[in-house]
């Protein structure tokens, strides 16, 4: 076989895998870990948009959880009986991604020319502002519905059907959880896909140029203030969009959803798989969603055997072990698990 | 994918003030009195605030870098002398001793606490990247704060009356005997800070690190040590500091560490990271911000917004002095180290 067909075959396994997944996982374990698939998937929409923040520009975003809120709550108050609005989520995702996109701008602007560290404070500090605000704008209008959440979201519809909704092919029962994966597949192939273009392009040697030395990409004639702005503005537009299909996919947002946690979760994936590198980001998302719900269910009765009863909250357990793993990460594996090639040799050879 | 929620903490950590009133309304005090009594209660913060954040300005000083799980240290001061408090009262000592005992054992705790945090998460990565620490700091403030949990449990815990509970007025305000001894032990403590770092050898050889690590290690500085003992002293005031603010609002939480952190860490900021005088005026100025911020921004917005907001505001204050001065109010000093 010459590379060309080789490669081919490869796309199309790879491709019947990702279509067969939901329904050997549905069939062997339920739809309860379809839905896990489903997070997953979501997880590594926003670790992607993150990946381009932090891994290619090197901009510390501890915030950016905020931008998933805008496009959530945008998609919740556009379609939901809270104000009555049933727009089509075709037309929110776009309008999320723009909204996210120019609250990314209008915090990048004043902030990024200040240093890194501040840069991370400065952005959490955004994130709990809008948690805040969120939380607190029920009164005196009542936009957000306050600490309730909004509920009774329209789901995302295609062709006219509501993903929600089971659906029959070829005699097999689709259940909404798995028309929701198939969406969200194709949706993270397109953003890997965009990911891929962007860092080969201009604009991506120049994020990568000025995170490995921004003074030097200055001299190179880069603008450093646009570029990093473009970073932040589309990181943020990811956020945005994942944020307006996470809102459609669970039919309820609420502000607890948005917390520095789930900040700092999606950074974990982005920084544990491998800053700047896809694969490993897209390795970080899966495991970082896949193994703490593996946990969730298997902690109880491990601990059950072991010693008879439940010594520690299996919740608890999983934040204290993701804890122990991120410094053990940065200790032993700076780059991650599977980083780029290029930031490998940089990081060994210090 | 659900994950341990963050509690409301804006809901909880509120001026004692709007705790008093039925609906977080508060007395109804004159105009010139609300005044007043917001800045004693910003002043009583301010110094907590100011505590806390000499710890970030020390570590930031010497090392460039931001210890974030600093609010967690905090957080396991408090609940440490918490513990160690309830269970002398109820061996029957002494009011005064069992406090003394208790911030004693919690200063301990705390600096034990801060020499490892120094030697397992940051010392390792002192030539690495400079996002590693601040990713390690994370790791260790999820440990903290998860530990504390498992400890204490997800409860709020009360803490028992060991000051003494009487209040005095001043003009028609009211200040509480806790806000005095909290705010003359703050200013004690500072002044005794600022002694040890510009009177004696270990804060010449302190600053000498601060200047220069490599020059000072010339001059026989052993600067791994100055930087562990630095971690320690920061850790032994965010144990006070701790104490304070279980003392001051009544409660003691295992999340209650992140949000103080942060706003210690605007106040450091504020005032000019890695000046030590900067942290303590940034501490105090962010105290009276919040505190005027919450009594007044009802009156200001017509009712929209109201004393919820309160947290919004260190925020807003950090976003505008790093917009505007991202070196601080007294920061010329280090403006362009590191």
């Amino acid at each position: 076989m010459n590379p060309r067909h080789r490669a081919f075959v490869g796309t199309a396994l790879i491709a019947v895998a990702l279509a067969m997944l939901p329904l050997v996982v549905g069939g062997a374990l339920g739809n309860t870990w379809v839905r896990v698939l489903d997070y997953a998937l979501l997880y590594i929409i926003l670790a992607l948009g993150l990946n381009i923040v932090v891994g290619f520009a090197g901009l510390l975003d501890l915030g950016y959880i905020a931008f998933y809120a805008v496009g959530a709550y945008l998609y919740a108050l556009l379609a939901s009986p809270h104000f009555g609005l049933h727009w089509p989520a075709w037309a929110i995702l776009p309008l999320g991604a723009l909204v996210a996109g120019f609250f990314g701008v209008l915090l990048g602007a004043p902030t990024l020319r200040l240093r890194g560290d501040y840069l991370a404070i400065v952005t959490l500090g955004f994130g709990e502002i809008i948690r805040i605000f969120l939380n607190n704008l029920n009164t005196p209008v009542n936009i957000t519905n306050g600490p309730q959440g909004i509920a009774r979201i329209d789901p995302i519809s295609v062709a006219g059907h509501p993903l929600s909704k089971p659906i029959e092919v070829f005699g097999v029962t689709l259940s909404g959880v798995m028309l929701y994966y198939y969406l969200f597949v194709l949706l993270a192939i397109a953003i890997v896909f965009v990911g891929i273009r962007l860092q080969d392009s201009r604009i991506g040697r120049a994020w990568v140029a000025i995170r490995e030395d921004e003074i030097a990409a200055k001299a190179c004639g880069i603008d450093t203030r646009n570029v990093k702005l473009l970073a932040f503005a589309m990181g943020a537009s990811f956020g945005g969009v994942a944020g307006g299909l996470f809102a459609g996919f669970q039919e309820f947002v609420s502000p607890e959803s948005f917390g520095l946690l789930e900040s700092v979760m999606v950074l974990c994936m982005v920084v544990l798989g491998g800053m700047g590198h896809i694969p490993g980001v897209i390795l970080g998302g899966l495991l970082l969603t896949l193994l703490p719900e593996a946990f969730r269910y298997g902690a109880g009765p491990v601990q059950q055997a072991l010693f008879g009863k439940v010594l520690l909250d299996p919740e608890s357990l999983r934040m204290l072990l993701f804890g122990i793993a991120l410094i053990l990460v940065m200790l032993y594996r700076p780059a991650g698990l599977w980083p780029e090639a290029r930031h490998r040799r940089e990081l060994s050879g210090k | 994918m659900p994950l341990p929620v963050t509690i409301e903490r804006s809901e909880r950590i509120r001026h004692p003030l709007r705790e008093e009133g039925p609906g977080g309304g508060g007395p109804i005090i004159a105009s010139v009195d609300i005044f007043l009594q917001q800045l004693i209660n910003g002043l009583t913060l301010g110094s907590i605030y100011a505590l806390v954040a000499l710890g970030y300005t020390m570590v930031y000083g010497i090392l460039g870098l931001i210890n974030f799980a600093h609010g967690e240290v905090v957080m396991i001061g408090a609940l440490t002398a918490l513990a160690v408090a309830k269970m002398l009262a109820a061996a029957g000592l002494p009011a005064p001793l069992v406090l003394l005992l208790a911030l004693a054992a919690a200063a301990l705790v705390c600096m034990a606490l801060g020499a490892t945090i120094e030697r397992v998460a940051y010392r390792p990565l002192r030539n690495a990247p400079r996002l590693a620490p601040l990713i390690t700091a994370i790791g260790v403030s999820i440990v903290l704060q998860q530990v504390a949990m498992l400890v204490w449990g997800r409860n709020y815990h009360s803490v028992p009356q060991l000051l003494p509970a009487g209040s005095h007025e001043i003009l028609g305000a009211q200040i509480t005997e806790v806000q005095l001894i909290i705010m003359a032990t703050a200013a004690l403590t500072m002044l005794g800070l600022m002694q040890l770092v510009n009177r004696t050898k270990l804060g010449r050889a302190m600053r000498a690190t601060a200047e220069s690590p490599a020059i000072a290690a010339l001059m026989g500085v052993d600067a791994n040590r100055i930087i562990m003992l630095t971690f320690v002293i920061g850790s032994a005031l965010g144990a006070l500091a701790g104490v304070m603010v279980s003392a001051n609002y009544g409660i003691a939480h295992y999340h209650m560490g992140f949000l103080l952190g942060l706003k210690a860490f605007t106040a450091a900021v504020l005032g000019g990271i890695g000046n030590l005088g900067g942290a303590m005026v940034g501490g105090l100025l962010l105290g009276v911000i919040e505190a005027l911020g919450a009594g007044y921004i009802g009156d200001l917005t017509g009712g929209v917004l109201g004393s919820n907001y309160q947290d919004v505001f260190a925020f807003f204050v950090l976003i505008v002095v790093l917009i505007f001065r991202p070196s601080g109010l007294m920061g010329e000093k280090v403006a362009e180290r590191a």
